[in-house]
């Protein structure tokens, strides 16, 4: 294995295996350093796969493998990856002061898995990565778990995006049956019904996990996570990822008619409506999550139009953007305990670096000229007009909300406070939690390159590097006229003239994020729970019963049985006994009284007669003469008649 | 050597039988020693394993036991049986050492499991459908005193509801192996030669009928919707390592019995009623994971959830039944998810009726809203359910995803409709999240309070099985090294 195969294995199995190993440490005091340390080896590491562009693979499961990759797109996602998750954790070192190795452990195993999903060339690879990133990523929003609703916020975002995900499993086993295999490159070969399917899956799972409509709402609740865990997953890595994946199978989109469209049309309306969200919110996590939601909507747009450059450009610049405001906003909570965008008023002033740094990204995200996310977002913007002058007018809109939240950011931080505002800030201290009153070194340094990025990367689209960059994602560079650039030049500035002049409107269907989470549990949850419910009262009132009925009726029946066995089997066994027994004794009766009977009789008649006989025996001399004449004349009459 | 390990722990039983004075602690290491050493066969075994010729199995062991009807003591593994007994020696001897604990009757105890152990491992290497029944019957039996023995609750009545139900169901199952052995030709009991038969090829009715018999055997024991209603109380009652045999050993068998009598023996009957079979296991998932989420006592909710991840099991096996042409590396893989299914969830759903166990020993109760902030006096027991948690949603990195995974993509490339059952896994998402959420976070109350963490035992009997999941699910081709051309075999099979 070559020095660059190792240095991709390397790159994601060391933040793997470091991070799982202090999360399930009790190392507390060194968590920071060696935490530190496996970063910045990672993000040297990514650099160097940057540039030489190894690929890998093992063989792993259903007959495909588990493949790393870098390409063009890859080199430009993944050290973007590492480089943020580094000052997100210097950013750490300094922010969070409990459960550190079980923080820097979480972060780093999120960091691997992103960098897998960066890098993954087969789907079980990417399947893999993606799940694992949700993970951590519940772990993360649920890290202080002594609070029941972080805890909960946690859950709905990991579950709104594993109903995505699932769109990942279909995807999967079309592809098997469409015949092309389980390869990343190889899906736009798949058979034509398959590859439906496939892209449909695939972009249901990217759109949940990027946040874009409907599955949106995840990412308000994601906020109760520490804001080291905001600026990296949700904003930079793993809402960023949902993104990539789109541009990375840009070619499976495009080889169905709808799929691309239905991309670049969802990615408008989510930058339009979010946009408008993040326009009405008050808490400024709020409104940086509902921004990260709405930019991520150009990033899906620019896949869905083909300009892969121009979305990937996008999403670095993003991510450098936004990991900057979200980092700038914990540093910001987590001194004055506060992050109601009425206690942050004036703060810019109060921490010069932090201040002119967030300034730098809020710009940034504004789309003020020569900055990172105007020069990106124009280039999605041009591609959109090739394809639709309604798509272009879309994202036009899109881009002056998106000037409109940062100018209500820029407006707060650099708010002259008067009399009536100190007290109103004063009001909101500590509300939340309680504030150090203090930003440290390692909070501050991180913001510094940051925004170096948010001013910079806008090379990425500009020509001549951002030509280059074109080409080595294989397309032709688009460059926007001059008229488009004017045109968007004019929206950014008017649009903070604007904001700056006049309050922006924050109605409620806006502030409530669409609605979409209540509405989620109105149709989804409760229901669901419902149906469980009535289910395990089923299982238990009648299959159980249905089962222990059939027994009570086996019981019933043997106890019958025993019974009729008593009373009538056994019964006609003692009838039978009792009457041949009474039959006996009447048959003893009748031999006493009749036969013997006779005999009895018999034997007492004879008697009699005996006696009978005795009579004449008087011992009188005449009488026996008489008895002699009376025999002798019967004696003589009897021979004279016989004769 | 298959005899040694199956009746090594046997002997072991008999020995500790007939030392009525041998000392408790005596007992229980002795119990530890005999369970570590079968394993140790089992993995000598293993390391000498070579897949054995399609149709034939290795290390086979036959000796005349009943000529009359043809009846043999054999003996034999192949891929589909190999882990399962590997899956056997490793659950049994985690049990071994999370009973060291063990205060009531221990060399009892100890005779007990060890003679489920080599009921459990013989069923698994049995090539002989007597063998198979002996076996099975003999588990029920074993599994019966376990409950009635040493379980808590109502252990009386629901080790009697567990055993007369079961029994009933291995009853029917006797049904179709006599109706097996009627319609082979010569008649015979042997599994190699009756799945070179397929008895009943060209009779579809009484085939149907026969693999009905075997299937309702099988689906008491697996258990399916709707003859499952033993299962939630004989977990709920049963001791720790009880459940953790019951769940990870036991339910096992029927799934066992799928694939290795009524696939191979009756293809025919297996083809037409596949789309049956694939109702039961959707049906089973999608209810199973239902009913768990309206849990409130966390190992009945784990019970459940077993309900579901065997439902997964039967829905692969049943689609393996749909034959296409373009579809048999699809049907493959689902067979080799269905079969690392079984290796995953013994693992997974031990660890984590052992864990249950945890909260019974310490606080005597398993309803959920009892405790709160448990990871507070207890971090460690948090992480371990965590990870069993996870791993038993499916999570990549562990076993489980490495079965579902297979199975979902070799059951939807073969039957699109099998999607449905994906809404299984976002409902144990669910719900496990809830399980921690309720029982782990959140502020430290009612048992919680003074909650004794995991001690030596339990995490040295918990650890390594939920190591070996995070193993195959970071490095699952040793294990699918196996399992795959068996699989691939028993496709073939069911397509004669």
């Amino acid at each position: 294995m070559s020095m660059s195969e190792t240095a991709l294995w390397l790159l994601v199995l060391l933040p793997a295996v470091v991070g799982g190993g202090l999360a399930l440490s009790r190392l507390e005091r060194a968590a920071a350093a060696v935490s530190l340390a496996t970063a910045f080896t990672t993000a040297a590491l990514s650099v160097v796969v940057a540039l030489e562009r190894p690929r890998v693979s093992v063989p792993f499961m259903a007959g495909s493998d588990l493949a790393l990759g870098v390409d063009a797109l890859s080199a430009l996602v993944a050290p973007t990856v590492a480089v943020v998750s580094l000052l997100v954790l210097v950013f750490s070192a300094g922010e969070i002061r409990e459960s550190q190795a079980r923080f820097h452990g979480l972060m780093l195993l999120f960091a691997s898995a992103a960098l897998l999903t960066a890098t993954a060339e087969t789907l079980p690879a990417l399947l893999f990565a993606w799940e694992v990133m949700g993970a951590t990523s519940f772990a993360l929003i649920g890290f202080w778990w002594r609070d029941d609703h972080r805890v909960s916020a946690g859950i709905t975002a990991f579950v709104t995006t594993r109903t995505a995900d699932v769109g990942l499993y279909v995807a999967a086993g079309a592809a098997l049956a469409g015949g092309a295999g389980l390869s990343l490159a190889d899906l736009p070969a798949s058979s034509e019904g398959w590859r439906h399917v496939v892209a449909a899956g695939v972009l249901v799972a990217a759109l949940g996990k990027a946040a874009q409509l409907p599955f949106s709402f995840w990412l308000s609740g994601a906020m109760e996570g520490p804001s080291p865990v905001s600026a990296l997953l949700h904003s930079a890595a793993m809402v960023a990822m949902g993104g990539y994946l789109l541009l990375r199978t840009e070619p499976l989109l495009a080889s169905t008619s709808w799929a691309a469209p239905a991309a670049a049309w969802v990615g408008a309306l989510t930058a339009l409506l979010l946009g408008a969200v993040a326009v009405a919110q008050q808490d400024l996590k709020q409104l940086l999550a509902a921004s990260t939601s709405a930019q991520l909507g150009f990033v899906v747009m620019g896949a869905g139009l083909a300009s892969v450059s121009g979305g990937a450009a996008h999403l670095v610049a993003h991510a450098s953007t936004k990991a900057l405001l979200f980092l700038a906003a914990g540093a910001w909570l987590s001194a004055l305990g506060t992050k109601q965008l009425a206690g942050l008023r004036g703060v810019a002033r109060r921490w010069r670096l932090v201040g002119w740094a967030a300034t730098a990204g809020a710009l940034s995200l504004a789309g003020v000229a020569p900055l990172a996310l105007w020069a990106t977002k124009d280039a999605v913007l041009a591609a959109a007009l090739e394809e639709s002058p309604w798509l272009y007018a879309a994202g036009l809109a899109a881009a002056a909300l998106s000037a409109a939240y940062a100018g209500k950011i820029l407006v707060i931080l650099w708010r002259q406070l008067s009399q009536h505002d100190h007290a109103e800030v004063e009001a909101h201290l500590d509300e939340e939690e309680p504030g150090t009153r203090h930003v440290g070194m390692l909070e501050r340094v991180p913001l510094i390159a940051l925004a170096l990025g948010a001013v910079v990367l806008g090379v990425l689209a500009l020509p001549p590097f951002g030509d280059t960059v074109a080409r080595a994602l294989g397309e032709e560079p688009l460059h926007p006229t001059p008229l488009e650039m004017a045109a968007s030049v004019v929206v950014a500035l008017g649009v903070l003239a604007l904001v700056w002049w006049r309050p922006v409107p924050e109605p409620g269907w806006a502030l409530a994020w669409l609605g979409l989470e209540r509405a989620t549990q109105a149709l989804v949850v409760r229901p669901t729970l419902a149906l469980a419910e009535a289910l395990a009262r089923f299982d238990d009132r009648v299959l159980d019963r249905g089962v222990a009925g059939s027994a009570a009726a086996a019981l019933g029946l043997a106890r019958r049985a025993a019974t009729f066995d008593d009373r009538v089997l056994d019964g006609a066994v003692e009838t039978t006994s009792r009457a041949s027994l009474w039959t006996a004794a009447r048959a003893a009766r009748d031999d006493d009284r009749w036969f013997d009977g006779a005999v009895e009789g018999l034997a007492a008649q004879l008697r009699r007669l005996g006696r009978l006989a005795r009579r004449p025996q008087t011992g009188q001399l005449h009488q026996y003469y008489i008895q002699a004449v009376a025999v002798l004349a019967i004696g003589v009459l009897l021979l004279v008649t016989v004769r | 050597m298959l005899s040694l390990i199956v009746f090594l722990p046997l002997a072991a039983a008999l020995a500790l039988l007939a030392l009525p004075r041998l000392g408790d602690t005596a007992a229980r290491w002795a119990w530890v020693a005999v369970a570590a050493a079968d394993l140790a066969l089992v993995v000598a075994a293993w390391l000498r394993y070579d897949t054995p010729t399609a149709g034939r199995l290795a290390f086979e062991e036959q000796v005349e036991w009943i000529p009359g009807v043809n009846s043999s003591y054999h003996l034999g593994v192949d891929g589909l049986s190999l882990p399962l007994v590997a899956m056997t020696a490793v659950i049994f001897l985690a049990c071994a050492i999370f009973a060291l604990r063990e205060t009531d009757r221990p060399r009892l105890q100890a005779a007990l499991f060890l003679f489920l152990q080599s009921v459990s491992i013989g069923l698994f290497v049995a090539a002989d459908l007597i063998l198979f029944f002996v076996f099975f019957d003999l588990s029920i039996v074993g599994m019966y005193f376990v409950i009635a023995g040493w379980g808590h609750g109502n252990a009386a009545r629901s080790a009697m509801k567990f055993f007369l139900y079961t029994f009933l169901g291995s009853l029917a199952l006797l049904v179709g192996f006599i109706g097996l052995y009627i319609a082979a030709d010569p008649h015979t009991f042997d599994m190699v030669e009756l799945a070179e038969q397929t008895p009943f090829a060209g009779s579809s009715l009484a085939g149907g009928l026969v693999l009905a018999a075997i299937l309702i055997g099988l689906a008491v024991k697996t258990p399916t919707v709707p003859f499952h209603t033993w299962l939630p109380p004989a977990h709920t009652d049963a001791p720790a390592i009880g459940s953790a045999v019951l769940a990870g050993v036991l339910l096992k068998m029927g799934t066992y019995g799928f694939v290795r009598i009524a696939l191979p023996m009756l293809p025919e009957a297996w083809r037409d009623w596949a789309w049956v079979i694939i109702v039961v296991g959707i049906v089973s998932v999608v209810y199973g994971a239902l009913v768990a989420l309206a849990q409130t006592n966390v190992k009945r909710m784990v019970a459940y959830t077993s309900v579901n991840h065997m439902g997964y099991i039967v829905l692969a096996v049943g689609a393996a039944g749909l034959i296409a042409d373009d579809t048999t590396q699809a049907r493959s893989i689902a067979v080799t998810g269905a079969v690392t299914q079984m290796v995953s969830h013994g693992l997974i759903t031990g660890a984590l009726f052992l864990l249950a166990g945890v909260l019974q020993d310490r606080a005597a109760t398993y309803d959920m809203d009892s405790y709160g902030g448990l990871a507070g006096p207890a971090p460690r027991f948090a992480a371990f359910f965590a990870v069993g948690a996870f791993a038993s949603l499916g999570l990549p990195g562990l076993s489980g995803f490495i079965a579902e995974f297979q199975i979902f993509t070799g059951s939807i490339a073969a039957a699109p409709v099998t999607a449905i059952a994906l809404v299984g896994i976002l409902l144990t998402a669910a719900l496990f999240l809830r399980a921690l959420q309720r029982i782990f976070t959140g502020e430290t109350r009612g048992r919680s309070v003074g909650f004794t963490d995991l001690r030596a035992a339990e995490v040295w009997s918990v650890g390594p099985l939920l190591v070996l999941s995070l193993l195959i699910g970071v490095f699952p081709r040793p294990l699918l090294a196996v399992i795959e051309p068996a699989a691939e075999v028993a496709v073939e099979l069911v397509g004669r």
